[in-house]
């Protein structure tokens, strides 16, 4: 059982993936404290009631998860609920840095997946980390072009000749970083149209063809569809995106929250992760 | 403002310094996280400059197209009556409900290069994605309403008499809308062009699924803000506190302009005088 | 004649025709509702008539019909118009609102407030040219009101109820001011006031349900009303009837002698008139019935001291048969009015003092007889036979 708190945002909000049994009122509630306090009461609230409403003993966990892994974590969710009945697993997606700024502000997570290792490590300086932090999948770039590949796009040379229109993410943030670090490698100076705060942001403007191009990762390419064509990279190659996750000591259900980390890691995580494009650690 | 508070029962009193709490705390919270021993470095930043300077330009230009097309729109909305106008009234101030991101979207599907107008603009040889044309063009579709509506609520309370009467003492259409309407609601259309101003300067989600984030070029000061928050929250913050100053230095000089007559005859400035009699 | 005007505007149910001759005032009278401020927003180009046609000084400034229409903008049709408030422009001083129209109308700046302080002049204000509107009184505003419907030269000025929001105190003086430049210009004066129609009018026009009930000379409508509401614009009683045999014979029974009240031996018998007389020429005494049960009173109906009415001590004696007309009625009302009280019967009203009032013992449901003067009524044929605003005859 999903259930799902919209928040109308304008600014992106985490997005809470219920997986309990939940009062109707502490839903409601839930709804409001997310969409309307400060993060660190907003999952304080839920997770009580969470909790509450099954009838296993700390077997609920609180996992928040990378926005890039918001499929492939829903699907690992519900597979890990099947292996332990009664477990009830609550996923909170967002931007890794929202992630972590939630975290260390105390919002009640017993674990964490980021989609970068430096991210996890303000975690780890803050000794919030149960146990060192295990590499879970790796992500490298892609060249994005609409779907009928209009600017004939073929290399990363060709989102570089003048009069393309190139969107990349901002260096702030992480696929923006990586995103300089492969034109580096390849020898080629970008120069973007736009750079963007997040991938769907750049995906929007590429599926919507007001951009040429764009470098995004291989699983964001994946997860859209038919909305954009994924052109290789070869110079991309080098420049891995790790994802770390890790137990947190906060943790009131700290047995679960291991086993979903060796349930991620196991063979069984791997089929889902691969399935949406992410490479071997 | 004593004795009005008097009048009022003190749990009304008390729900309303409430509300007010609620609105001030979190921004004396955000006041209380700046850093400000690096406040000035932080603000001062070439990208903090670049992106002040662009939120500055484009919303002055936005809050220009809305005058230029607002002040007609709530002429006709306000002084004509036609088949569909409630319909059209209703449409024009959408974008006041819906969410900025939507209207971003309906804007890349109309002037977007594949969007509806974005093909013959093209040919023009006009490019409007990822331009700074976009950026105005988003703030200019949020902020329209704004203006429209404090300018046709304004006209409607004035009514036609006055131009009326213009119009019996010889004067022309545009006479009369020069030296009458427009004087006569012009304290609504300064507060409605500085509302407009105020929010063009905070657009954020149409500016950023329609014209892209560049600095100097689309990425205005709210996006600004966004990026930095990934990475330097200090400078968000910093970043934040500048953008409330400006829109409550905006705000604030909305509402000290007094509609006309508004000094008073010694008329109606006997009358709360009578009133606190009355009250005793 | 400079105006004539015809007009039908169906959704107002209104039906006007009526011309107006240079320099003549006509006032029009009516209750709420009647049309008065219609005709005057027709006239001003404030409102489009599904059919007529209307010209000032040989001008068109409608014309609507079947073959098509000829509107005249409000701005060239040289008709000003000073409303009931004076609606100058907060945002202008007294004398740019008197500009206005020179201004309007291309004047130069210079020349136009010359001609706007002439006309502040004229009116009595030179001294509020620089206040804004905010600062002036009631008086004064509708003072420099009229200045700018007059600087604007107009060929027909339109006044709708000029004086009605004036304070008591303020209203003569304006009546005065109006009397004087009415004088010799083309004027239509909406009223609910009598006295504005005496005093500016040289014509009148009643309207009652956007149609014209009455008009004609001022003194002429107002001393020989043809309905009920005109009856009570001038204050008169007004007796609907017939021609009879023995001379006038009203609805409520009230019998006149023909050859006394007016020389109309050319009316024939049966054809409609109608009777007119002032409440405080009509008196009131106890009648016959009404004395029995206090017995042998003081006020018994036989007893000419006990007729009263503001005129009765004078002519009391001369009340008899032979020159004057009695009706016995029941007292259907009676109502204080300022130093009178009116006691209404038989569709009469008659003003009697409050002294004679309580000495009478004067309620409602007493039988009475009222009495009235011949040479104190008119009794005047009504040109329209089932004209009549009252239908039950009162």
């Amino acid at each position: 059982m999903i259930r799902e708190s919209v928040c109308p945002a304008m600014w992106r909000r985490p997005m809470w993936r219920r997986r309990a049994v939940v009062l109707v009122p502490f839903a409601l509630m839930g709804v409001l404290t997310a969409c309307g306090s400060a993060d660190q009461t907003g999952p304080a609230s839920l997770s009580a009631p969470a909790s509450s409403g099954t009838d296993t003993d700390g077997g609920s966990i609180t996992v928040f998860a990378a926005a890039s892994l918001e499929e492939s974590f829903t699907e690992l969710a519900d597979r890990f609920e099947e292996t332990r009945p009664g477990t009830v697993v609550t996923l909170n997606v967002a931007g890794s840095s929202d992630l972590a700024t939630q975290i260390s502000e105390g919002a009640p997570a017993d674990v964490f997946a980021s989609a970068d290792e430096a991210t996890m490590e303000r975690i780890a300086a803050t000794d919030l980390l149960d146990g060192e932090p295990v590499t879970f999948a790796t992500n490298t770039l892609q060249l994005a072009v609409p779907p009928d590949n209009p600017a004939d796009i073929t290399s990363l040379a060709d989102a570089a000749r003048p009069g393309i229109r190139t969107v990349v993410c901002a260096a702030q943030v992480p696929c923006g970083a990586a995103a300089e670090r492969v034109a580096e490698a390849a020898g080629v100076e970008l120069s973007p149209v736009s750079e963007e705060s997040s991938v769907t942001d750049v995906l929007g403007k590429i599926s919507s063809g007001e951009a040429d191009a764009g470098l995004v990762y291989v699983t964001d390419v994946r997860a859209a569809g038919d909305a954009v064509e994924g052109i290789a990279v070869p110079e991309a190659a080098d420049v891995v995106n790790t994802y770390p996750i890790a137990a947190l000591t906060d943790s009131e259900a700290a047995e679960t929250a291991h086993a979903f980390v060796d349930f991620v890691t196991s063979a069984d995580g791997r089929t889902v992760l691969e399935a949406a494009g992410f490479g071997a650690p | 403002m004593e004795l009005t508070a008097a009048r009022l029962p003190r749990w009304i009193v008390a729900i309303a310094v409430l509300g007010g709490l609620f609105v001030v705390l979190p921004l004396v919270a955000m006041a209380l996280r700046v850093d400000w021993p690096q406040f000035i470095p932080l603000v001062t930043s070439e990208s903090a400059r670049s992106a002040l300077l662009l939120s500055l330009r484009t919303s002055l230009t936005a809050t220009a197209l809305c005058v230029l097309f607002g002040v007609p729109m709530a002429l006709v909305l306000a002084r004509t009556a036609f088949r569909g106008q409630r319909v059209l009234r209703s449409l024009v101030l959408l974008p006041l409900v819906l969410p900025p991101v939507v209207g971003g979207i309906a804007l890349l599907y109309t002037f977007g290069r594949r969007g509806l107008l974005g093909g013959t603009l093209e040919a023009l040889g006009i490019e409007i994605a990822f331009s700074t044309t976009a950026v105005v063009l988003s703030q200019a579709f949020v902020a329209l309403p704004f203006l429209v509506l404090s300018l046709e609520g304004a006209l409607r309370t004035v009514g036609t008499r006055y131009e009326a009467v213009g119009a019996t003492l010889g004067a022309s259409r545009w006479t009369v809308l020069r030296r009458i309407t427009v004087p006569l609601v012009l304290p609504a259309l300064i507060s409605g062009a500085v509302l407009s101003f105020a929010r063009a300067l905070g657009e954020f989600g149409a500016t950023l699924t329609f014209a892209g984030s560049l600095q100097g070029t689309t990425r205005t000061l709210p996006l600004e803000i966004y990026l930095q928050r990934e990475t330097d929250p200090d400078a968000a913050v910093a970043l934040s506190l500048i953008l409330v100053v400006v829109a409550i230095a905006v705000v604030g000089g909305a509402h000290r302009v007094r509609p006309i007559g508004g000094s008073g005859p010694p008329g109606t400035v006997a009358r709360p005088v009578r009133s606190t009699k009355d009250a005793r | 004649m400079p105006l004539r005007f015809a007009a039908t505007l169906a959704q107002r149910r209104f039906d006007v025709r009526f011309e107006l001759a240079a320099g003549e005032t006509l006032a029009v009278l009516g209750p709420n509702g009647a049309g008065k401020s219609t005709l005057l927003a027709l006239l001003a180009g404030l409102l489009t008539p599904t059919w007529g046609r209307a010209e000032l000084d040989g001008a068109v400034l409608f014309d609507v019909g079947e073959r098509g229409s000829v509107l005249t903008e409000p701005r060239e049709r040289g008709i000003s118009l000073l409303a009931q408030e004076a609606l100058l422009f907060p945002h202008l001083s007294a004398l740019e609102n008197v500009a206005f129209g020179p201004r309007s109308r291309g004047v130069h700046r210079v020349s136009a407030r010359a001609t706007a302080l002439a006309w502040l002049d004229r009116v009595g204000v030179p001294e509020l040219a620089g206040r804004r509107p905010a600062q002036l009184s009631g008086g004064q505003a509708q003072r420099v009101a009229l200045a700018r419907a007059l600087a604007a030269d107009p060929a027909l000025l339109l006044l709708d109820e000029p004086l009605a929001a004036l304070d008591v105190g303020v209203a003569p003086a304006m009546r005065l001011l109006l009397r004087d430049v009415l004088r010799e210009r083309t004027a239509v004066i909406v009223t609910h006031d009598p006295l504005d129609a005496f005093l500016l009018a040289d014509r009148v026009l009643v309207l009652e349900d956007g149609r014209i009930v009455e008009s004609g000379a001022t003194a002429e409508v107002l001393t020989r009303p043809v309905t009920a509401f005109g009856a009570r614009l001038a204050g008169l009683n007004l007796v609907p009837g017939r021609r009879t045999r023995a001379g006038f014979t009203g609805r409520n029974g009230l019998e006149v002698p023909l050859a006394d009240a007016v020389p109309v031996g050319a009316v024939p018998v049966g054809a409609s008139m109608a009777l007119a007389v002032r409440p405080a020429a009509v008196g009131v005494s106890l009648s016959a019935r009404a004395a029995p049960e206090s017995g042998q009173g003081p006020h018994s109906g036989a007893d000419p001291d006990s007729e009263f009415g503001p005129g009765s001590a004078s002519h009391s004696a001369s009340h008899s048969t032979s020159d004057s007309a009695r009706l016995a009625a029941t007292i259907d009302d009676v109502e204080h009015r300022g130093d009178v009280v009116r006691v209404h019967a038989a569709g009469l009203a008659a003003d009697v003092a409050p002294a004679d009032v309580v000495a009478l013992g004067l309620v409602p449901g007493l039988p009475v007889v009222l009495t009235m003067r011949h040479s104190d009524v008119v009794v005047y044929p009504t040109p329209l036979p089932d004209q009549d605003a009252d239908p039950d005859g009162r």
